[in-house]
């Protein structure tokens, strides 16, 4: 793949950022949009706009159609055994909420578990500590080795006949390890738990295989893989989302309503209440032609290496500590890092003046803050848009930051 | 944009030799606020005697915009009238909003105007002023421990 043309089918990589050329190192937090869906959204709404699975006319038909073939995208995208596997949602978040309403709270008891990483996003832990509450259940966190990686055997040793959830993120959007969720969903099913998988920084960055990954639940939004904001996906196998209780109730979603009572569709479309997101699927469905155009393989390799590259070169200036694995080791498309005593709030300032664009902050994953004893970090993530160039001026301005901190702070 | 207009010298060296670094006991007013997006903190405390901001210490974390503020801010509210510190509080929001204000009387602070062109950062910069209105709300001997809502 070449990056350098991929960016001409990205507009706002044009934008100059302070007097800069923008190199957008913020992947993980949202991607930008290639023309193809930006265009696949336009043509929706200029031709043809109308609510879905409801009225007779020709528009109707158009929208539903297109809604319904965008399902058909996301299956074969994550090459799931059958649409019906796919529902939309607004995102991660609420994908996770849904399987710990749906599902999780009308199956937990007392005394069981729920394991899981503490390095988790909130959105895949709040949920599990609310679903913990509601039923007595306890959550149960597996330990993090020094480079943030976890070991097999301390799944094997957490992981019993009490546990019915285990709960972890493919790709952890802190760390930028990729958990071994296939060995794990296997340690799982052997003690009859099913397995959650927080696909945020996954799916978007390598290819995605739910039937060979044997996870239960999938979860990951749209925006983070070039798709619009306000949808993503929850993928749930037949039989689990067949058991599992709707979160919303309404329009759309029903079978027979009676006064007293009423009945659901069948799965997905049972949970699905409302006008669903008709647009956002039609531009995640562009987007996921794009990235299967160039490849999820090739970037998987492009966004490993651009992070690898950064990682060398970032522990080599003195006085930054890398977290999670080391330079040389295996990681995905991300690297997070702190600069001394700099708050990264004022490192990320000093790079927007040049032009770059990383995160700063906690990154929604307190407890692994509290881990690693610092307040916040800086995190840069790449994407099929980045080039070495854009590792090139993130080094640059790093040292820049370290001149321009580096008497005061020391 | 300027990084210089943010980074003057005197906020860095706030920064660096934080003034009124501390506690006070337990008698004073105390407030702890978090601004829960960015996980910076401040424990402030004041010891009002007569309507008079007699001592003010503080404790916390954060970026350099956020704790320079707080040492300038323990520096111009110190022996002052706890109406003229709030008032001052208000001047400072105002100024952090762009409005004119008058920058003769803000003395020192006037070096944190230029966060008011950086909107990321103006949160940094009220934190510690919404830690002090808070706490001229609040009996001695009272600890109050909030959360920052927007700004």
């Amino acid at each position: 793949m070449n990056a350098e043309e991929l960016r001409k089918d990205f507009p706002i990589l044009s934008e100059r950022i302070n007097g800069h050329r923008l190199v957008y190192l913020d992947n993980a937090a949202t991607s930008q949009k290639p023309r193809q869906v930006i265009d696949a959204l336009r043509r929706y709404y200029e031709h043809d706009n109308s609510n879905v699975h409801r009225g007779v006319h020709t528009l109707g038909s158009r929208a539903t159609e297109a809604y319904e073939a965008a399902r058909e995208r996301v299956a074969r995208f994550i090459r799931a055994k059958s649409p019906q596997e796919i529902v939309f949602t607004r995102g991660t978040t609420e994908s996770l909420n849904m399987i710990a309403h749906g599902y999780a709270r009308a199956k937990l008891r007392e005394g069981d578990e729920i394991v899981l990483p503490p390095s988790e996003h909130h959105s895949n832990l709040i949920p599990w500590q609310q679903a913990a509450r509601a039923t007595g259940a306890t959550l149960r966190y597996l330990p993090l080795q020094p480079d943030g990686t976890i070991r097999l055997e301390d799944v094997e040793a957490a992981v019993t006949d009490r546990t019915k959830i285990v709960a972890i993120a493919h790709v952890s959007n802190v760390l930028g390890t990729v958990n071994p969720v296939r060995e794990i969903a296997e340690i799982a099913h052997r003690h009859g738990a099913i397995i959650v998988v927080d696909g945020a920084q996954s799916v978007p960055h390598m290819p995605t295989d739910v039937v060979e990954m044997d996870c239960d639940f999938l979860a990951f939004s749209g925006h983070k893989m070039l798709g619009p904001t306000g949808i993503g996906v929850l993928y749930g196998k037949a039989e689990l989302l067949a058991e599992m209780e709707p979160t919303y109730f309404g329009g759309e979603m029903i079978d027979v309503v009676d006064l007293y009572e009423s009945t659901w569709k069948e799965a997905p479309w049972k949970f699905e209440g409302g006008t669903p997101i008709i647009a956002g699927a039609i531009g995640l469905a562009a987007a996921m032609d794009y990235l299967e155009r160039v490849g999820m393989a090739e970037i998987e390799r492009h966004d490993a290496a651009l992070a690898a590259k950064a990682v060398e070169r970032l522990a080599e200036i003195d006085g930054v500590t890398i977290f999670g694995p080391p330079p040389g080791q295996s990681r995905a498309g991300l690297v997070t890092f702190n600069l001394g005593r700099v708050h990264p709030h004022d490192l990320a300032t000093v790079l927007d003046a040049r032009g770059v664009a990383i995160r700063a902050g906690h990154h929604c994953a307190q407890p692994l803050m509290r881990l690693f004893n610092v307040p916040a970090t800086a995190r840069a993530s790449f994407y099929l848009y980045n080039t070495e160039e854009d590792v090139d001026a993130l080094v640059d301005a790093v040292l820049e930051a370290k001149e321009f901190f580096g008497h005061a702070i020391g | 944009m300027q990084l210089d207009d943010l980074y003057r010298q005197v906020i860095m060296d706030h920064y660096q030799h934080p003034r009124n670094r501390g506690t006070l006991d337990e008698s004073a007013i105390s407030v702890d606020l978090r601004n829960p997006s960015c996980g910076d903190e401040i424990h402030l405390q004041l010891l009002v005697e007569g309507g008079v901001v007699k001592d003010v210490r503080f404790l916390g974390s954060g970026c350099s915009i956020s704790m320079a503020s707080a040492s300038m801010m323990t520096e111009a509210i110190k022996g002052k009238p706890i109406e003229e510190a709030v008032e001052l509080a208000h001047s400072f929001r105002a100024m952090m909003r762009g409005e004119d204000v008058d920058l003769e009387h803000m003395g020192e602070l006037e070096a944190l105007q230029g966060v008011s062109k950086f909107p990321a950062r103006i949160k940094c910069a009220t934190l510690a002023w919404q830690a002090l209105e808070r706490a001229a709300s609040v009996p001695h001997g009272e600890h109050v421990e909030e959360e920052t809502f927007g700004e």
